[in-house]
């Protein structure tokens, strides 16, 4: 059982205008097998808790905490946090001209476990992942992201998720831009990581769709850098029917 | 990669392409005065180290080949049947001295119609830092044949060298010349090159050693149809000049150009020199054309001049572009590969070795993939303890 916890987290980030304030005071305390949707309208700083979350250089934390069963996240590295048990499921992954996918995999794999998986179980295992995923073996031996459509990239994400085992993944839209189809089996994946590893997840949305095939435990609505509201499921079928505005209004 | 795009970084840019093509050639030494670095095509040069080559002298034995791949294959002419100087005219005074001194005369004949899958690797060894070295090699594709040729440099000398390549009609020729000098060695090669109708060129230009050197591919894109891709892969350490002038004429219709170079830098005083001159001639309609030069910065103390020229004559092509882009790593690369769990330096190892991988992945022959492969990550070993490329220096 592991925690992850974030306390009045103050993130801003540099811009042509100045120092930009984005998140004004984030509180969420996630739980192993816990599944928190984080709602909210565009701009409201979901990418950017993502990715203060996963340690990315752009965002300046100036003030609070995020710990991982105690210990303190923000004091690692990139890399630490992920060897910790931390995920990142990029909104907009990152193209890696000649690097390949199975290079890059195994290189992964090894760093998170400290040792290089075994080469014929390695392989069967990515094939197997691949192929309930209904990516081509193909893929292997492209280069990182270069030349995959929106959706694949967005398999590719979940297939590292269920190779490298993290303890939490942060999901930042990874049902944008997917078909009906591609949508179910991307969501049956991060289902099979929470049942077979206890992981909790942090899935960030605009749609309830998704919600029909990954049950939320916690539902929060964020709006303007903090989060304004939290529930359960039916929290999330409230926003659909009436948006944020209430949320927008109170604020103004 | 998305490189950080930078300003052509020497003022006053190059001449202009015709210039070039109008450049004088000459089979006399003395017809060439000796480069003072001033000249156009020297004025990016190492002149100083280059200086041995400048010498019009008798040399013998500077550079051992090992020819066994091709006489094994039987391409190898000899005689009144080696002629040259078909299409090679040397443009500098390395060339015009490699010319008159040519030690072998060495001769490849690809036999009309036959397809060699096996590359035909020839292997030059140079045998001390002091010594001087001329050839001149002519690689000839007869009509519809297939073929690979590797010129395969190691050890030390300081080598003029010239390759005049002729492409016969719907022949597919692969050149591919690698140096892995040692630190010390002087190396100036002049490639020339005429493609035929139909046919296709493949080149490539791999440098990873050597003190200084200047390779500079001239391609003749002269029958209708035919193609060429040039490719080039520089890795400068502290103290390296690699250089590539890159001449490439669309003179037939229907003509196909693809040039790629690419570098990393590391280490004090690391340099590489790229200029490109893509010339699409009057009557060469239907042109395609793209060449592209990157370069990564790896540390600070580096220099990465990038020249692209681009000159049309007729205005019925297919399409003509080209870009040049010189920056350090690409942190949303580094992030994404951290972010899952690799070390910083692990994650640069993997984005350079992978940019320039792009090129090696073009080359199409597994064990020399596999060699270069083993160099780059030797390249990288060797710069692990050198401070990556500030931001401001980019
Ligand atoms: N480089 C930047 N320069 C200026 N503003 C930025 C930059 N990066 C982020 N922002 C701003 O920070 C705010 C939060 O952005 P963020 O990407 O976190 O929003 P989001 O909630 O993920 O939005 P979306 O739903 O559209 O993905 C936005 O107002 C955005 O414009
Ligand atoms: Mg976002």
């Amino acid at each position: 059982m592991s925690t992850l916890e974030i306390r009045d987290l103050q993130v801003s980030i540099e811009t042509d205008q100045g120092t930009k304030p984005i998140l004004k005071g984030v509180d969420l305390t996630i739980e192993s097998g816990g599944i928190h949707a984080i709602m909210g309208p565009n701009g409201s700083g979901k990418s950017t808790l993502a990715y203060t979350i996963a340690g990315h250089p752009r965002y300046n934390v100036d003030g609070g905490t995020i710990t991982l069963d105690g210990e303190d996240v923000l004091a690692m590295s990139v890399d630490e946090r992920a060897r910790a048990g931390l995920f990142l499921a990029m909104q907009y992954p990152v193209e890696i001209p000649g690097v390949t996918v199975a290079n890059f995999l195994r290189t992964a794999k090894t760093a998170i476990d400290g040792e290089a998986p075994a080469i014929r179980g390695w392989a069967k295992t990515v094939n197997e992942h691949m192929d309930q995923l209904r990516m081509d073996k193909s893929f292997s031996a492209r280069n990182v992201n270069e030349g995959f459509s929106g959706g694949e990239k967005k398999r590719h994400e979940i297939l590292q998720l269920e190779l490298l085992k993290p303890r939490f993944a942060v999901l930042d839209e990874t049902d944008s831009g997917l078909d009906v189809d591609a949508l179910k089996i991307v969501s049956e994946g991060v289902n099979r990581a929470h049942e077979t590893s206890d992981l909790g997840v942090l899935l960030i949305t605009h749609y309830t769709r998704i919600l029909r095939y990954i049950q939320p435990t916690h539902v929060h609505v964020f709006v303007n850098g903090r989060v304004a509201e939290e529930g359960g499921r039916e929290l999330a079928d409230r926003l659909e029917d009436e948006g944020y505005d209430r949320y927008l209004t109170a604020q103004a | 990669m998305t490189l950080v795009d930078t300003a052509p970084s020497t003022p006053g840019s190059a001449a202009p392409i015709q210039t070039r093509s109008e450049r004088p050639t000459s089979f006399d030494p003395a017809d060439f005065g000796t480069p003072s670095g001033r000249e156009v095509n020297w004025k990016l040069s190492d002149t100083a180290r280059l200086a041995p080559l400048f010498a019009d002298e008798e040399t013998s034995g500077a550079v051992e080949y090992d020819l066994s791949a091709l006489e094994a294959a039987g391409v190898l002419v000899t005689g009144d049947d080696a002629a040259r100087g078909e299409i090679f005219r040397p443009e500098d005074l390395p060339s015009a001295i490699a010319w008159k001194r040519s030690e072998t005369g060495l001769h490849v004949r690809i036999p009309a119609g036959e397809v060699l899958s096996e590359p035909l690797i020839a292997r030059l060894r140079g045998l001390g830092a002091g010594l001087h070295g001329n050839d001149h090699i002519v690689i000839e594709a007869l009509p519809d044949s297939v073929a690979t040729v590797v010129l395969d440099h190691s050890g030390t000398a300081a080598l003029a060298q010239n390759v005049e390549i002729i492409v016969r009609d719907r022949a597919t020729l692969t050149v591919i010349t690698v140096q892995q000098w040692e630190d010390d060695a002087v190396h100036a090669a002049a490639h020339q090159a005429v493609v035929g109708e139909r046919a296709t060129l493949k080149h490539i230009v791999v440098s990873f050693g050597g003190g200084v050197v200047r390779v500079n591919p001239s391609v003749r894109l002269a029958g209708q149809g035919s193609e060429t891709a040039l490719y080039g892969l520089a890795f400068s350490d502290a103290g390296q000049h690699l250089e590539s002038q890159v001449y490439l004429f669309h003179e037939g219709q229907d003509t196909k150009g693809d040039v790629l170079y690419k570098g990393a830098l590391q280490g004090q005083g690391a340099r590489t020199v790229w200029i490109g001159d893509v010339l699409i001639g009057p009557d060469a309609t239907g042109t395609d054309s793209y060449e592209k030069n990157q370069n990564l910065v790896l540390t600070d103390g580096t220099r990465a001049d990038s020249i692209p020229n681009l000159e049309i004559e007729t205005g019925d092509i297919a399409g003509a572009g080209h870009a040049s882009a010189t920056g350090r790593f690409d942190d949303e690369q580094l992030f994404y590969l951290q972010a899952r769990g690799i070390t910083e330096e692990t994650a640069r190892r993997l984005v350079v070795a992978g940019f320039l991988m792009e090129i090696v992945q073009r080359i199409g022959i597994p064990e020399l993939e596999e060699r270069l492969a083993a160099d780059i990550e030797a390249e990288l070993a060797r710069g692990a303890g050198l401070a990556p490329a500030s931001k401001a220096g980019a």
